[in-house]
């Protein structure tokens, strides 16, 4: 507890009454709170170095830049890549999955081809690729899940064909928090020789993650679900797409030299970090790593954990709740509804007790009909949440269902 | 009575609560459970208020001069509000209807429902209502 107590003190935003109540703030899922060190990681660059980066010949432009690739240099290492060119910065997990959908549509995927994807991906990771699908005569390919919601490996050798060009999956689901097994993902698709792009998003706050070990084609996530700002993310590309990946958003800084008539691009992710990029934002997703780093990401994870079973526990003795994806491998995340009653009015109710949880289809429409419901009600967590918030969660809870039934 | 008689009436019905939030949303939830808003043939695809968490129907009728509402929402808190909507804004001129400021919503202590957020049907649901009865004025 004394722990917990000195992690939720670097983050003021907790400390507040919602409707008379202490908050407890639940939709981390969402997006995280942030520390005082992103806060203030962000203003000191503003006060201290401001300057546009990687151009200029003067001491601030040398400073800003240097904040800026030592920001690189800490996500790189945070994740274990060795070359910290395979770190791109985007304006966050969409971006991202756009950047390579749109790269790869140029030179890679053709009319005919098939991408495969879960249920349970998140509309991130599926419209982008059937924007190109439409307009190209591509195909998108859904693997099935199970009765308890988890991802039918089995099925997967039976939707590859020749055509199937990629892999685009969740490795954590954002409605259910269900962790994907990539190991037996990369089985598949190794085999058959398809590049894999693994969406982040919801795993990269919560789990360890080794990008050498993973050893995928395609990483991407966000640094304002991990306690970072919004409107910046990560795109890892492996060394072959670093190359081979094509430019869909040139702009200045991407070049070596430009002619009318012809223009050389730069070698490494600048290719890809058109105009002024977001350099206060870099700066509070590495001082975020650093947050992540001083806790310890794989306590992290335990404490996440422990979280969720003791929440999935208590909420299991509830008969009126219907809790979905009920595994206990997974990572942060409860979606859950009350037998009759519509996910907004507990929401809306859970709101008035000063509890901030999700209400709705959560970005996942396919999975929603999957479920067949309209929505859920989701609870994310992080590690600034406690035991006692989720007791305060179930008393207020045993309150809506009586109000609403 | 006027549109403003019952904007007035309902603030003095939810006088009664003072500052206590759970028996203004008990006396909510009852309002949408005790008022079957729209007939079934009603509630049609075509009727839905797309892009809220909860479904909200609404069909707008002419009826000798009014405008005459009739609605319906999944979720009992959104029923609620649509049904003090209704009850505000229906049977009235059109005319009325568009220039209605709602301010009962803010001084009942609901103003949370009028915002902006895509998870409400309410400020969808009072745009769609004043939309039709414009169109009842053209």
């Amino acid at each position: 507890m004394k722990v917990q107590n000195k992690i939720r003190e670097q983050f003021p935003i907790l400390n507040q009454k919602i409707n008379g109540y202490d908050l407890v703030y639940f939709d981390n899922g969402a997006t995280s709170q942030k520390p005082l060190s992103v806060i203030e990681s962000i203003s000191d660059y503003y006060k201290t170095s401001n300057s546009n980066i990687h151009r200029g010949v003067h001491t601030l432009s040398r400073k800003a830049t240097e904040l800026f690739e030592n920001a690189r240099k800490t996500i790189a290492k945070h994740f274990n890549v060795i070359n910290d060119q395979q770190v791109i910065f985007t304006a966050g997990t969409t971006d991202s999955i756009n950047l390579v959908v749109q790269g790869l549509a140029k030179n890679y995927l053709q009319a005919g081809d098939e991408i495969l994807l879960a249920t349970y991906e998140h509309h991130s990771n599926i419209l982008p690729w059937q924007l190109w699908a439409e307009a190209n005569g591509g195909k998108l390919k859904v693997i099935p899940l199970l009765e308890d919601q988890t991802i039918d490996y089995a099925s997967i050798p039976a939707l590859i064909s020749s055509k199937t060009k990629l892999i685009a999956i969740t490795q954590v689901s954002n409605t259910l928090g269900l962790i994907t097994d990539l190991e037996k993902i990369k089985t598949i698709a190794q085999k058959n020789n398809i590049p894999i792009l693994v969406d982040g998003a919801q795993s990269a706050p919560h789990m360890p993650i080794d990008l050498q070990k993973l050893n995928v084609d395609f990483f991407v996530c966000s640094a304002h679900k991990m306690y970072g700002p919004t409107g910046i993310g990560l795109l890892y590309l492996s060394e072959k797409w670093l190359k081979d990946l094509a430019i869909s958003k040139p702009g200045g800084g991407t070049i070596k030299t430009v002619s009318f008539e012809k223009t050389e691009y730069a070698e490494g992710a600048l290719r890809f970090e058109p105009g002024t990029p977001n350099i206060s934002g870099a700066i509070g997703f590495a001082a975020a790593i650093d947050f992540i780093n001083s806790v310890g990401i794989q306590t992290i994870f335990a404490h996440e954990h422990e979280l969720v079973q003791y929440a999935q526990k208590k909420m299991s003795e509830m008969p009126e709740v219907i809790i979905y994806g009920k595994s206990d491998h997974k990572a942060g995340v409860i979606s859950f509804n009350i037998k009759g009653q519509h996910p907004f009015d507990v929401g809306t109710l859970l709101d008035k007790y000063g509890i901030a949880v999700r209400t709705g289809h959560h970005c996942t429409q396919p999975l929603m009909n999957c479920l067949n419901v309209q929505g859920t009600v989701r609870i994310s967590f992080a590690i600034y949440n406690t035991k006692e918030e989720i007791d305060i969660f179930i008393e207020k809870l045993v309150k809506v269902i009586k109000m609403l039934s | 009575m006027t549109i403003n008689e019952i904007e007035k009436e309902i603030v003095e019905e939810f006088e009664i609560f003072g500052d206590d939030w759970e028996g203004k949303y008990e006396h909510l939830i009852d309002l949408g459970k005790s008022l079957p808003l729209i007939k079934e043939e009603f509630k049609t695809e075509d009727r839905i208020i797309k892009g809220c968490q909860s479904r909200v129907w609404l069909n707008s009728e002419l009826k000798e001069g009014n405008v005459v509402y009739t609605a319906d929402a999944d979720a009992i808190i959104t029923k609620g509000m649509v049904a003090l909507m209704v009850r505000v804004l229906s049977n009235h001129k059109a005319e009325e209807i568009v220039k209605a400021d709602l301010k009962f919503v803010d001084t009942i202590g609901l103003k949370e429902h009028l915002s902006p957020t895509r998870a409400n049907g309410l400020v969808s649901m009072i745009n769609m209502m004043k939309t039709d009865a414009l169109k009842f004025i053209s």
